[in-house]
């Protein structure tokens, strides 16, 4: 026989033996660990996820699963055999899908009195298969060196006006969250069914010279020109805490953005058990500590969004620079859920 | 001919089985999902694929790309496949070779080195990652070797004698090559051609690292209506529309094959090789051999160098990182390598089985169950991996509920070797039992001695070529991994994917050197492959 196979053989016996080894999944989930599945842009201290392990001896394993739709969709291909015990992330925007799969189990945390109620999705999910966990809105942000003579945007009308023609970058609703969101917005205050449907709003939009990005990455730091962006357009669709972390990372006592708090969308986001989980009540433990102030004060700074829990304080930049928008737009999540794809497409032969 | 034996049947149980339950069974639900997805005859997933502009402009764009990929591919094989089909020079079998390697290569290695090469902060100097360029170049890179292997063979056996032949009758060079070397050669140009489309209409990593947001072809569109929008019908709509497609393209390969077959050629190709002589000779061959290899081998360097560049120099940091988790992937990435190691020997272990069964059931049997057989080994290559990856995702919860078990990956992955293998196998299972048994007995041989010496040295060679092989296809495979892989138990080419798409988070550096790791197994299963090959050209 040819000595050069020798090699592969080794190598072929020596795989097929560690072959015979546990289940890889077994090996890498101990009975004292935790998977908590969660989108990309999860962050959280070290210190307080140990927190959960020191209180229950269960180290949190983060599994994180692409953005919050591929997340989803992950959870709900391998429903019957989850990849996690708890899933963080699923927002407004997807609980209607989340729901409908039927991939959580029911569980009434002790800690949801000291929630927003406004947060807690009753109509929909009366038995608790989700619990909020934190909020942010999606308003659009303007470049403060930009607008000293012309007043900034006051509403989602004035958009359309010409003296903010070819200023607005957003995002493709197809490929990004806050894009999505602020799609919905102008669903939620230009009904289809009124006299000035979304659709005449958006082509008005288009005729007042809007710009597409692909994503939120993109249309802020690559077309807006406020803050940390590089572009030239003065107003942006991102976030109401986007000005706080302008002034966090820059140091700045003034953040050199603002926010035009008319036409905000909610985003909640929730968590919950996963069905199939093999630790459910450890599973409940960690939602519980999902709730409690330990993590969601460590929530502001981690992500930029705000704490579900009404008991938890908000970090000294909150304070000073947020703005919470008093009445944001919303929409049935079932309404979403069965009208998104849809509604996507209607958008984009519109603005294509 | 005669009806199969019975220990015939028995032994095509073992393929059709495997087949049938993998390949077969899959694609029937996939077509449940797209023409029934509520319980009911319902074309509408149909419609929309056919209707929607976005998913028409991905079609458009797969087209078209394939065919540009597939025009550049011969514009700069063809000058190295002549260089190589008519000069000799030392070196010339290491320098072919190693310009074979790229074709080898699992995708993601390929996009590895395009994103150190012309992604952000690339070599460089030029951010070209999300643009049809940077596609374009690594489909040229990956497919160049099949024009310099597959045309630079074929024109190496056509007699330079007969182009002479009609330079003597007064042909210009560009006249005689015209209308004499060039027909010749159009057998094998169109199948290659054929060939380099096929993989580049069907390329998945590649365009999912390099593609961005705008770029998608078919297979990444399957991939994205899947996980991102959770559309089945759609993604299975798509599916079957790209497999008829493609077994009408693969269908057409097999008939250039067959008349290609028809005009072989004269004489053993080695006699023609000359000596380059005189400056002009001399500067033409070096020029194209030398740009040739910068475009093939450069990129793999250029992947190497930036798996050792550290902040400070260079360095062992990005190989020693890989001991370390990331957000980016659920496991330490070093993990990575032991479980690819290990779903690549259950691979093999399937694929052998299944394909040398197979290769002997066609070999032996010249009536409907051969050619039967095989034709359905041969559908695999038309479904594409992310077609197979797709059809296990959605059938595999019944009759036995295979989702969850380890086996999974090894049965996608042997799906993909098993039309390999059985090319492999297929001329020495053919050969035993028949003209070389014959040939041994009237040498004198006893049967017992003729099995030994003749037929048993070449069944054992094939399945080691076979075994390479499937491990090979296993250790590099994407397409199908990607959607069925398990965040806990990743492969190497899932674990580079993830870090390559975490930019900023300082992976880059560590997916490059999951990229040589990768890189350096499956160099050692081809040049494994290669030595038994050439013994095998010995015998």
């Amino acid at each position: 026989m040819n000595r050069s196979l020798l090699p592969l053989v080794v190598v072929l016996v020596a795989a097929a033996c560690t072959g015979r080894s546990p289940a890889p999944e077994a090996t890498t989930t101990p009975a004292r660990e935790i998977v908590l599945m969660t989108h990309d842009s999860f962050a959280a201290s070290d210190e307080v996820l140990a927190a959960f392990e020191d209180e229950t001896g269960a180290r949190i394993a983060i599994l994180e699963a692409g953005d919050a739709g591929t997340m989803l969709n992950q959870a709900i291909l391998t429903k019957d055999d989850p990849i996690a015990d708890v899933l963080y992330g699923i927002d407004n925007t997807f609980l209607g899908r989340g729901l409908a799969e039927g991939i959580f189990l029911p569980y009434e945390s002790p800690l949801l009195d000291d929630v927003d109620p406004t947060l807690l999705p009753t109509d929909v999910d009366p038995d608790h298969r989700v619990t909020p966990i934190d909020y942010g809105d999606v308003c659009i942000n303007y470049d403060a060196t930009f607008f000293t003579e012309l007043d900034p945007p006051a509403t989602l009308e004035d958009l359309v006006e010409p003296a903010y023609r070819d200023l607005l970058v957003v995002e493709d609703p197809a490929t990004s969250s806050p894009g999505l969101a602020f799609l919905l917005a102008t669903i939620a205050r230009f009904p289809e069914d009124s006299g000035y449907p979304w659709t005449r709003y958006w082509e008005e939009l288009v005729a007042n010279g809007v710009e597409i990005a692909p994503d939120w990455e993109q249309a802020y730091y690559g077309r807006f020109s406020g803050g940390s962006g590089e572009g030239d357009r003065p107003l942006v669709v991102s976030y109401a805490s986007s000005p706080v972390a302008e002034a966090y990372f820059g140091e700045l006592d003034e953040p050199p953005t603002g926010v035009v708090v008319d036409g905000c969308f909610r985003q909640v986001e929730y968590a919950g058990i996963l069905r199939g989980t093999r630790r459910e009540d450890l599973a409940r433990r960690l939602v519980d500590f999902l709730l409690s102030p330990t993590f969601q004060e460590d929530i502001p700074l981690n992500m930029f969004v705000f704490p579900a829990n009404t008991e938890a304080g908000l970090p000294e930049v909150f304070v000073e620079h947020a703005v919470i928008p008093g009445s944001p737009l919303g929409l049935d999540p079932e309404l979403i859920d069965a009208r998104r794809e849809e509604w996507i497409r209607t958008w984009t032969e519109i603005v294509r | 001919m005669s009806r199969p034996g019975p220990a015939l049947r028995t032994l095509a149980a073992v393929p059709l089985a495997f087949l049938g339950w993998f390949f077969v069974y899959p694609i029937a639900r996939i077509s449940l999902l797209a023409l029934a997805p509520g319980g009911r005859f319902d074309p509408t997933p149909f419609a929309e694929v056919v209707t929607d502009p976005g998913i028409r402009s991905v079609a458009f764009f797969t087209l078209w790309q394939a065919v540009a990929s597939t025009i550049g591919t011969l514009v700069l094989g063809l000058p190295a496949a002549y260089v190589f089909a008519r000069y000799r020079f030392p070196g010339r079998r290491l320098l072919r070779a190693l310009m074979t390697v790229p074709f080898v290569l699992p995708t993601l290695v390929v996009a590895s080195a395009f994103v150190a090469l012309v992604g952000p902060g690339g070599l460089l100097g030029v951010d070209l990652q999300g643009t049809v360029a940077a596609i374009l170049l690594a489909h040229v890179f990956y497919n160049v070797p099949i024009v310099i292997r597959g045309v630079g063979a074929f024109w190496e056996q056509v007699d330079p004698a007969v182009g002479d032949a009609a330079r003597t009758l007064g042909a210009s060079p560009v006249r005689a090559f015209r209308t004499v070397t060039l027909p010749l050669l159009v057998p094998a140009l169109a199948s290659t051609a054929a060939l380099v489309f096929l993989f580049t209409f069907t390329s998945f990593g590649v365009i999912l690292v390099l593609g961005g947001f705008e770029h998608a072809t078919i297979e990444v569109e399957i991939w994205r209506q899947t996980v991102a929008f959770l559309r089945l019908d759609v993604a299975a709509a798509l599916s079957l529309t790209q497999l008829g497609f493609l077994a009408v393209v693969l269908a057409g390969y097999n008939r250039l094959q067959a008349r290609r077959a028809v005009v072989l050629p004269q004489r053993p190709g080695s006699r023609h090789l000359r000596t380059p002589r005189g400056a002009r000779d001399l500067g033409a061959v070096a020029g194209i051999l030398g740009v040739t290899a910068a475009f093939l081998l450069g990129p793999l360097v250029v992947l190497v160098r930036r798996a050792l560049l550290t902040p400070t120099g260079f360095g062992l940091d990005n190989f020693v990182a890989l001991t370390e988790r990331t957000t980016a992937l659920f496991v330490p990435p070093v993990e990575a390598i032991s479980n690819s190691l290990r779903f690549a020997a259950a691979a093999t272990v399937l694929a052998v089985l299944v394909g040398v069964t197979a290769a002997v059931v066609v070999a032996r049997d010249r009536g409907a169950l051969g050619r039967g057989l095989d034709l359905l080994l041969m559908l695999p290559l038309a479904a594409s991996a992310v077609t197979i990856g797709f059809g296990l995702l959605v059938s595999m919860d019944r009759p036995v509920d295979l989702r969850r078990s380890t086996l999974l990956l090894p049965i996608a992955h042997a799906l993909v070797a098993v039309p390999f293998v059985v090319r492999a196998a297929l001329p020495a299972m053919r050969a035993i039992g028949g003209r070389l048994r014959e040939a041994a007995a009237v040498l004198g041989a006893s049967p017992w001695r003729a099995w030994r010496t003749v037929e048993a040295p070449l069944a054992a060679r094939a399945l080691a070529v076979g075994t390479a092989f499937a491990f090979a296809v296993s250790l590099g495979e994407f397409g199908a991994t990607a959607f069925l892989a398990r965040p806990a138990a990743p492969t190497l080419p899932i674990a580079i994917f993830r870090l390559l798409g975490q930019p900023g988070r300082g992976t880059i550096g560590p997916a490059m050197a999951l990229s040589v790791v990768l890189l350096v197994l499956t160099v050692a299963a081809i040049a494994a492959i290669e030595t038994l090959r050439v013994g095998g050209d010995e015998l």
